[in-house]
This record gives C-alpha cells, sequence and structure tokens, in this order.
C-alpha cells in the first residue's frame, strides 16, 4: 500500500466548499448571537444611565448652575458652583496626596523590590485596601483627621478620597512599569546608568502614558464617591472659603437633594449628576488623548 | 589547552582572566577559563548554545551582578586592575565598557536622545549636536537618520536600530565594546554593514563579540576562543574554553579535535 492510497482510505479527501447547514457552521452562528447579545445586555445600564441622567438634568443647564449657590427650599433658580469648585478642589487634594505615594510605592514594588517578601507583602496589603468599602474609608478618615482637628474640612475629604485612590494608582502604576521590557533597563545600566538613573530617565518616562491612565480612572473614581465624603467634607451651602472648614461637593449635593420634596432641588440633583457624568466622561476622553498623542 | 597567543603578547591585553568559575548560586555555569582580550583587536566568542559565552562576556562590564544568586572565583584583570575587587564600581566599569545587547533595545526617546543619554550621565559639556553626529557617523547610520534625529530610536528598522545602539554605545567614548550576538535578529545585508563597522570600530576600540555565526567569526575577529559545554553525572552542564587562538588558526588549523568538527559544521 502506498502511502496515498493509506491517506486516502483514512481520511476522504474532503470539499473546501462552505456548508451552510453543517452542525458546526450552524453552532458558530448561534454562539455570535448570543455574544452580540450579552454585550448590548452589558450596555444597557451604561445607556439608561445616560439617558435619564441627560432627560432629567439638561433642561437645567445653564450658566446659573456653574455660578450660582444652592437655593433654600420653596426658592426658585439657583444652582451649585461652590459644590462644583468643591469637587474640583478635594479631587485635586486627593491627588496631590496619592499621586506621589502612589508612583513612588510603585517604583519601589517594581524597581527596587521586585520577587522580595517586603514587595509580596505591600502589594497584597494594596490589594485588601482596594477591597475596602468606601464608607469605612470615610470613617477612618474622619477619625484620622475631623475628630483631630476638630472641625469637618475639604482637606479632610482629599484624605479619604487619597486613600481610596492609592490602591488604584499603586496597582496601574507598577504594571505600567512592570510591562516596560528589561532590555531597556540592562541598554541604561550598560551604558553606566545607576538604578536611579535608569529608573527616572528611561523606564518612569516609557511607562508614563499608561500611568497617567490609571491616575485618571482613580481620579474619575473619586470624584464620584459619596460616602467618605459625608463624614469628613460634609456639605455647605456657601462658597468655600478653605480647605479647612466644611465644603460642598457634587456628588454630596446629589445625595442631599435627591431625597428632598422639593421639585426645584430634584431638578437640582438631576443636573448635578449630569454634570458629574459630562466631568469623568472628559477625564477619561483627556486620559486618552494624552496618552495616544505620547505613543 | 596551551593557545598560542604570540600576536596577542604583543599588544597589550585588556581583560585578563585566571581560572574564572562562575556560579549561579551552587550550579557551576562556566568553569576554568583562562584567556586574555587584546587591545584594539575583534575577539569572537564561538560555541554551541548554553556554553557560557553570553555569560563570560556579562562578566566584563559586570552585568551579572544584576543577577542575585551570581558569584564567581578567580579572578578578571581589566588593564591590571581586580574588576571584582571590592573597591570596584560596576557604575565606572559600565562607562568604561560599553554594550550591544541581541536583541536592538533603543530607549524609548527619539534618536537624538537616545545618543545624548550616555554623555549626559557622564556630564558631558561639550556640543552635543557634533558628539550625536560624529557617534551616528561612526555607526554608518547618520546618512539614515539625520533628517529624522527627533523621532523614536523605536520606529527605525531593526538593523538600523542596532547601528543606533551601537552609535549609543561609542557615543560615551567607552575602551572596549562589548556585543552579544548583535546581528542574529538581522537580515544578511545589516549583518555586513555591522560586520564593516566592526573592522572600523576596532581601530578605536576592543571588541568582543558573541556570535553563533561562524562565518562571522572567521570573517571579522582577529581571535577567537571556542566554548564548549560538558554535562556532569547530575545532568549540569557547565560552559568550558576548548580553546582559544588566532581566527584564522581556529578556523584552519585548530589543535582540538571537538574545535575541528565544531567550525567544520560536523559537531554533535
Amino acid at each position: 500500500m502506498t502511502s496515498q492510497e493509506f491517506a486516502s482510505n483514512v481520511l476522504p479527501r474532503r470539499s473546501l466548499k462552505r456548508v451552510p447547514s453543517s452542525p458546526r457552521t450552524l453552532f458558530s452562528a448561534v454562539m455570535t448571537v448570543v455574544a452580540f447579545a450579552c454585550a448590548a445586555i452589558a450596555l444597557i445600564p451604561l445607556i439608561s444611565v445616560l439617558y435619564y441622567v441627560i432627560i432629567n438634568g439638561a433642561g437645567r443647564l445653564g450658566p446659573d448652575l456653574f455660578t450660582q449657590l444652592p437655593p433654600p427650599p420653596l426658592v426658585k433658580g439657583g444652582g451649585f458652583g461652590n459644590a462644583i469648585l468643591g469637587t474640583l478642589l478635594t479631587v485635586g487634594m486627593a491627588a496631590a496626596i496619592s499621586i506621589p505615594f502612589g508612583v513612588l510605592a510603585a517604583i519601589f514594588l517594581s524597581e527596587f523590590a521586585r520577587d522580595t517578601v517586603v514587595a509580596d507583602w505591600i502589594d497584597f496589603f494594596t490589594n485588601v485596601l482596594s477591597g475596602v468599602p468606601s464608607i469605612v474609608v470615610g470613617v477612618f478618615a474622619y477619625a484620622l483627621v475631623v475628630v483631630t482637628t476638630g472641625t469637618f474640612s475639604a482637606f479632610a475629604g482629599g484624605v479619604a478620597l487619597a486613600v481610596l485612590m492609592l490602591p488604584t494608582i499603586v496597582r496601574t502604576a507598577a504594571e505600567s512599569l512592570e510591562s516596560v521590557p528589561n532590555e531597556t533597563r540592562q541598554a541604561a545600566i550598560g551604558l553606566g546608568a545607576t538604578r536611579f538613573q535608569t529608573t527616572i530617565q528611561v523606564v518612569l518616562p516609557a511607562a508614563i502614558p499608561a500611568i497617567v491612565t490609571g491616575v485618571m480612572l482613580a481620579i474619575s473614581r473619586a470624584a464620584g464617591e459619596t460616602a467618605p465624603l459625608i463624614f469628613t467634607a460634609l456639605f455647605s451651602q456657601y462658597w468655600a472659603k478653605g480647605v479647612w472648614e466644611p465644603i460642598a461637593s457634587l456628588s454630596v449635593l446629589v445625595f442631599n437633594f435627591a431625597t428632598v420634596p422639593y421639585k426645584n432641588q430634584q431638578q437640582l440633583a438631576w443636573a448635578g449628576a449630569l454634570v458629574l457624568v459630562g466631568m469623568v466622561l472628559i477625564t477619561s476622553i483627556l486620559s486618552r488623548w494624552a496618552t495616544q498623542r505620547k505613543r | 589547552m596551551t593557545p598560542n597567543l604570540q600576536t596577542a603578547r604583543q599588544t597589550e591585553t585588556v581583560f585578563r582572566t585566571e581560572n574564572l568559575n562562575i556560579y549561579y548560586g551552587n550550579f557551576l555555569a562556566v568553569k576554568d577559563v583562562s584567556i586574555k582580550i587584546p587591545k584594539h583587536c575583534i575577539t569572537a566568542f564561538i560555541g554551541p548554545s548554553g556554553c557560557g559565552k553570553s555569560t563570560v562576556l556579562r562578566c566584563f562590564n559586570r552585568l551579572n551582578d544584576l543577577i542575585k544568586s551570581f558569584h564567581i572565583d578567580g579572578k578578571i584583570y581589566y588593564h591590571d586592575q581586580d574588576l571584582y575587587s571590592s573597591e570596584i564600581d560596576p557604575v565606572e566599569v559600565r562607562r568604561q565598557v560599553g554594550m550591544v545587547f541581541q536583541k536592538p533595545n533603543p530607549f524609548p526617546k527619539s534618536i537624538y536622545d537616545n545618543i545624548a543619554f550616555g554623555p549626559r550621565l557622564l556630564g558631558y559639556k561639550g556640543d552635543m549636536d557634533v558628539l550625536v553626529e560624529r557617534s551616528l557617523k561612526q555607526a554608518a547610520l547618520w546618512d539614515e537618520v539625520k533628517d529624522k534625529l527627533k523621532e523614536s530610536g523605536t520606529a527605525i528598522s531593526g538593523g538600523q536600530q542596532q547601528r543606533l545602539c551601537i552609535a549609543r554605545a561609542v557615543a560615551v567614548q567607552p575602551d572596549v565594546i562589548l556585543m552579544d550576538e548583535p546581528c542574529s535578529a538581522l537580515d544578511p545585508i545589516s549583518t555586513l554593514k555591522i560586520e564593516d563597522l566592526l573592522q572600523e570600530l576596532k581601530e578605536q576600540y576592543t571588541i568582543i563579540i558573541v556570535t553563533h555565526n561562524m562565518q562571522q567569526a572567521s570573517r571579522a575577529s582577529d581571535f577567537t576562543a571556542f566554548f564548549n559545554v560538558q554535562a556532569n553525572d547530575k545532568g549540569q552542564r557547565t560552559g568550558y574554553v576548548v580553546e582559544y587562538d588566532r581566527t584564522e588558526v581556529i578556523f584552519q588549523n585548530p589543535m582540538q579535535e571537538a574545535t575541528r568538527e565544531y567550525v567544520s559544521g560536523r559537531f554533535g
């Protein structure tokens, strides 16, 4: 028996033509439809949130929102300029605290202590921290800052948000540093760079786009947090005078106004939600734009 | 094994190893290497995979220090300084002993900044534009990139990237350039360009090159060390130098049968 006979006996030569009714083709078609349907269903919450927020909030959009203070009950008009400013201020302080700590911790984990026991433990505790409920973080910041300083304050809110942002920043920054190829590090070391010079001048710049994405993600998460702010920044009807007193924020404003029986306040809550979503969206788009431009 | 190094003795010796044993933890990776690397020559390390050529090469600029379990016994002298003495700063060693790696590894920075990186580390005060141009010309890359110095070093072809890495290495005016299979990721034309380049570079630098390409070793080098590997009864594979001599001796009239078989392609 020649080898040709052998092959044609065991495995008859098959037609190369497509057979639409074969079980394999049908299975593939059905699964494609199922996968598409699941993807569509997963998008429903996002689309409906956006839909409701826009339908209910867009009517109140206008310059007043950004320049006026929240009105007392039964008074028409008003806005929440102080809450927008307050959100920017608390998130800004949180970023100013958590970015340096987070990025430096990531540099330590990825560049100086990789594969050591210390790094494993820090990594583990970072994961634990990211699982701590935000309300617990709020209580922590209350005990740490509000109780010791004797006042609710924007700074206390910033500390609470910083604790929430820290694990996200550490993890994304460490991952982006670790994804810089070792050949690049060796090239710098081979040229006589110290470890510090290698990290600062070569590894960190190469990882910056990915780090920026992680930071933006953390910032937009923190901007929407309500629970940790209730205990710390509290709320204020007035423009902020400094970081050492209670301050308004968009998320707490939405929380307060959505639950009161006054029509005007409810509308402001919807508009606040819309502005908050818009701010998060702009942050995400900015981070994408920044990352793509770097490449 | 008594290499005939008459010619090598006539020139100055840059590196001298004495009974060098290289370990990773308890594992003996390379044993009993005693060779002299002559100045302004190209020395090639050849041999089968896993025989420790790259390991020995990376001892010369202390790059193996990055591996925690690495240690040596025996001696490596660099211009009569004990390279592994505790007084030696490995960072300073690497500034005088440059390296070109197997895979082109330009920094994700502009071509200009790739070249300027090393000189800036050393606090170079002169005209950086002149230095960048001179380095790129030495690496035979200037004409191809002179109009795109601001573009990323990773955006050019593989052969150009490797010449960029050579330019980056020569920019700090090292004493020695180590090359770890610099052409293994390149096409034949780029390979020839780099081999031509080696002949020009050896006027100014001492070059040690690890290569799997026998023709490359015979064409480009002045001295050749043939490494081989032997397994002990536990299956641990230890590399050693079979023969080290002038390249034409290694390729035409080697003293060892193993060398003859390897260079003629009848190895196994």
